[in-house]
């Protein structure tokens, strides 16, 4: 079948292991760079839709499909994938996708990646083709691998196809916005988060307090007018802030200064200098020259952790680095990401 | 092992009364939900604190005694059966709530607290607790994690796996693993995912952090009655697509609906080839707007007659039938088997044909009421126990209907677990490849295999057995079946 490039990859990760030449998987670089490659396997060559029947709201396709190309099949439905992966620079791969486990401006309401695979089709490390999961909604047949598998980053093994649940794109969508400073912000993003309503993704940033409202048109009007604010039919933003093509995003580190991600409970006090805030304040970006150190301390206190933006975290805890040897006992699959503990 | 030894270092690390090894008090812990199955545990220790469940699991750990974990009992599926010579470690006595944070919208507890006290303790901040198992009044939080248990408001708000977003969680060997937090994501392995239907094989969850919802300031009950399966099944597959995602939608069969209206009076028409009960919610122009889409989208689909339930009361009359089903369905035969597998929603019509096909070849009358929104069917097989091989026969008749749900792309159990009762039907689920790479991911967190054995993930030794036994098309003893 064109674009099947499974038995390749199967033979490519066999010689792998014979030869002990450990492999860094390589999608469609929108999110990791093909300078940092070693040994470098293309995965992305490996693509297409395998399976899509709108009415079962399921869609199954290699990982080296296109989000793109994803995304257009599924919008001739009036589809969408519920966790909005970033396409930076346009590009990305639904693989890459699931391997960063990146969700979009929509996490807290529609879920994240992991809460919308329902299975995988992977090559672990012993060059075995295993299929956990399926493409029903609800399995809990054996333990859940397919899960396990969003944010690892490759480093389990090669996903070579992916069945995720999609949703029906909204009736109706509007995007309120209103001038304040960040700790109303934060505060009104807290009161929306106890109340019932159609808000979809909510942001701050540069004195703008944006909520998405989707649903059905009369209900998107009517929380519109209790919100308040100005009305933006069609707004790029959200777009924008999935793809993170917002100016925040694009300005270069340097000069002491970093971009981090911050995940934290939702309430905890804001950063000292402004920051981005997303996910009714789960999610805050916050380019800032603070030491590491202060920036870590201040995550901690709020209850999350801080990462550089876009970096691949490490697996490097007792627990991680024996899952991986369960999945890959000669460290094949992107050794680097484990590095603390490299297998035995 | 010297029993009186170990018995010995168990009692000095509970308190008194907590260790029990009287047979007759043993008695309450021999079975789980699924009463078919029991064995007689060796003892059952009631740990009150995490630092007594660390002593517990290393006295355990030393002396190579398999531990089982159990929280309420409800499990369906023999998950927290005792095995032999093996100690129940209860955990019904961890039961606080340990802190509600209203700002953040969540709560933190211990594992024995019941799924239903923690929206109890919420509801005056208008907050609750979504995952909601009909057994909610006495399943535990930890048990539903262990089982990643839905309930029917699942299809709108998301299993135990999607509303879990801190665990902290203690291995055989002592370690302590704290999986995420008030946060949505943290970076590294997302055990937390993997925790979540892992039946106690994996580790003991000693506390929990859910996220709580906003009570919906109005809710919807419309009952549809059709004629025809296919009309029923069609409507299902419709309004799931057309986004108006109900926050509850269920179907009974004929069967099934005269059973529950005859016990229950809740206004079903009895004439009915199937009915769906669907709950639609939100704030009030939402349901209103919900609630009318949903009334016509039904009419179209051949609905002969749709009632709707606006008030407190209405609504409760309409899901009291169904929340009656299983008792009601018990009333026509002495025993019932529930089954619990998961299907693609277009398949629907096609599985309730094969079950009434084999329910008519093994001579046991099946009722189908289920969670239709998510394809989650919960066959019941009636049946009399008092009655020479009729257990066998439900028994061989659930297989089969289990079998006809993984070919058509589908899973063996749903949200009841696998525990004891489906470990065979796994091996018509799962190769000998994917079956060794869970054993090697249970060895990451339990290398000497005393957490809950035998449960959950079968042998390769007992799936080439039922391969001998079953063949599927092939004599491979592991039949390939294209699950994608
Ligand atoms: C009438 C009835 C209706 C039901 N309805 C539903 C339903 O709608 N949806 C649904 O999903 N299920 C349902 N169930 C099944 C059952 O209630 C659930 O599986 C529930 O989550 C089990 O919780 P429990 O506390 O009783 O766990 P138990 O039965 O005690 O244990 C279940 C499993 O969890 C493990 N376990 C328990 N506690 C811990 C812990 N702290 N750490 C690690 N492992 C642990 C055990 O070892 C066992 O494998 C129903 C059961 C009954 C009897």
């Amino acid at each position: 079948m064109a674009g099947d490039r499974a038995a390749q990859l199967v033979d490519a990760v066999r010689s792998a292991a014979a030869d002990e030449q450990p492999l860094r998987l390589l999608g469609a670089g929108s999110k990791v760079p093909a300078a940092e490659a070693g040994h470098a396997l293309q995965v992305d060559e490996n693509r297409g839709v395998v399976d899509y029947q709108p009415e079962e709201l399921v869609l199954t396709a290699r990982g080296g499909t296109p989000l793109a190309e994803i995304q257009a099949l599924l919008h001739q439905s009036r589809q969408q994938l519920p966790f909005e992966p970033p396409m930076i620079g346009g590009r990305g791969t639904l693989g890459g996708a699931v391997a960063t486990g990146w969700s979009g401006p929509g996490r807290p309401w529609r879920g994240a990646v992991r809460d919308a695979v329902l299975g995988v089709e992977m090559i672990n490390g012993l060059g075995e083709r295993l299929t956990f999961g399926g493409q029903v909604m609800k399995n809990v047949a054996g333990y859940d691998l397919s899960r396990l598998q969003v944010g690892a980053w490759g480093s389990l093994g090669i996903l070579l196809s992916i069945s995720v649940r999609v949703t029906p794109e909204a009736h109706a969508e509007r995007t309120c916005q209103l001038e304040c400073a960040a700790a109303e912000a934060l505060s009104r993003m807290r009161a929306w988060a106890r109340a019932h309503s159609p808000i979809t993704a909510t942001c701050f940033e540069g004195g703008v307090l944006s909520a998405r409202l989707s649903g059905m048109a009369e209900s998107v009007a009517a929380a519109a007018e209790r919100i308040g604010g100005e009305q933006v039919p069609d707004s790029t933003l959200w777009r924008d802030l999935r793809d993170r093509a917002l100016p925040v995003f694009a300005s270069q580190d340097g000069d002491g200064q970093r971009l981090w991600q911050i995940h934290c409970a939702p309430a905890a006090e804001l950063p000292p200098d402004a920051c981005l805030v997303e996910w009714s304040g789960a999610r805050r970006w916050w380019r800032t020259d603070a030491r590491v150190e202060d920036v870590r301390a201040y995550a901690e206190q709020a209850g999350g952790v801080a990462l550089p933006a876009g970096a691949a975290p490490r697996f490097d805890s007792p627990h991680m680095a024996r899952l991986k040897r369960a999945f890959d006992p000669q460290g094949l699959f992107n050794p680097h990401l484990n590095d603390a503990h490299p297998p035995q | 092992m010297n029993e009186s030894k170990v018995l010995q270092e168990l009692q000095r690390a509970l308190p008194t009364g907590r260790l029990i090894t009287e047979p007759a008090a043993m008695r309450p812990y021999e079975t789980d939900g699924l009463t078919a199955i029991r064995e007689m545990p060796w003892a059952v220790a009631l740990p009150g604190t995490e630092d007594e469940v660390r002593e517990v699991l290393a006295v355990c750990l030393e002396h190579e005694v398999p531990v089982v974990p159990r929280g309420a009992g409800t499990g369906l599926s023999g998950g927290a059966r005792p095995v032999q010579g093996g100690l129940v470690l209860g955990l019904s006595k961890l039961n606080q709530i340990l802190e509600v944070d209203v700002d953040n919208c969540t709560a933190r507890v211990q594992p024995g607290v019941r799924n239903l006290a923690i929206s109890e303790a919420v509801a005056e901040h208008g907050l609750y607790y979504a995952p909601d198992p009909s057994s909610q009044l006495a399943c535990s939080i930890g048990g539903n994690v262990a089982e990643n248990s839905g309930g029917v408001h699942c299809l709108k708000y998301g299993l135990t796996v999607h509303n879990v977003i801190g665990l902290k969680v203690r291995t055989i060997e002592g370690d302590v693993l704290e999986l995420g937090g008030k946060g949505l994501d943290y970076p590294g392995y997302d055990l937390l995912a993997l925790l979540c239907g892992s039946e106690g094989m994996l580790g003991v969850v000693t506390e929990v952090t859910v996220r709580l919802l906003p009570e919906a300031p109005q809710k919807v009950v419309l009952l549809a009655a059709f004629s025809t399966l296919e009309s029923a099944a069609g409507a299902v597959s419709r309004i799931i697509g057309e986004g108006v995602t109900p926050a509850g939608l269920e179907l009974m069969d004929q069967l099934t609906l005269r059973a529950a209206e005859d016990f229950a009076g809740a206004g079903y028409p009895k004439d009915a080839a199937a009915i769906l009960l669907c709950e639609l919610d939100g704030d009030a122009t939402e349901a209103r707007a919900l609630q009318r889409y949903a009334v016509r989208l039904f009419e179209e689909e051949g609905a002969y007659d749709v009632q709707q339930a606006e008030s407190a009361e209405q609504r409760e009359r309409l899901w009291a039938g169904r929340k009656a089903a299983f008792p009601a369905v018990g009333r026509i035969a002495p025993d019932y088997y529930c089954m619990d597998g998961t299907i693609p929603r277009a398949s629907l019509v096609e599985v309730l044909r094969g079950i009434s096909e084999l329910s008519e070849r093994y001579g046991l009358v099946v009722g189908n009421v289920f969670h239709a929104g998510d394809g989650n069917l919960h066959p019941l097989i009636l049946y009399d126990a008092n009655q020479e091989g009729q257990i066998e026969l439900a028994e061989g008749l659930g297989r089969e209907i289990l079998e006809l749900c993984v070919g058509v792309g589908g899973t063996v159990t749903g949200e009841h677990g696998v525990g004891v009762e489906k470990l065979t039907p796994m091996c018509a689920q799962f190769n000998a490849a994917e079956l060794a790479q869970f054993e090697r991911v249970k060895e990451a967190f339990d290398p000497a295999r005393l957490m809950n054995p035998g449960k959950a993930i079968p042998t390769l030794t007992r799936c080439a057995e039922y391969g001998g036994m079953h063949v599927h098309g092939g004599e491979l003893p592991f039949p390939n079946l294209d699950r994608f």
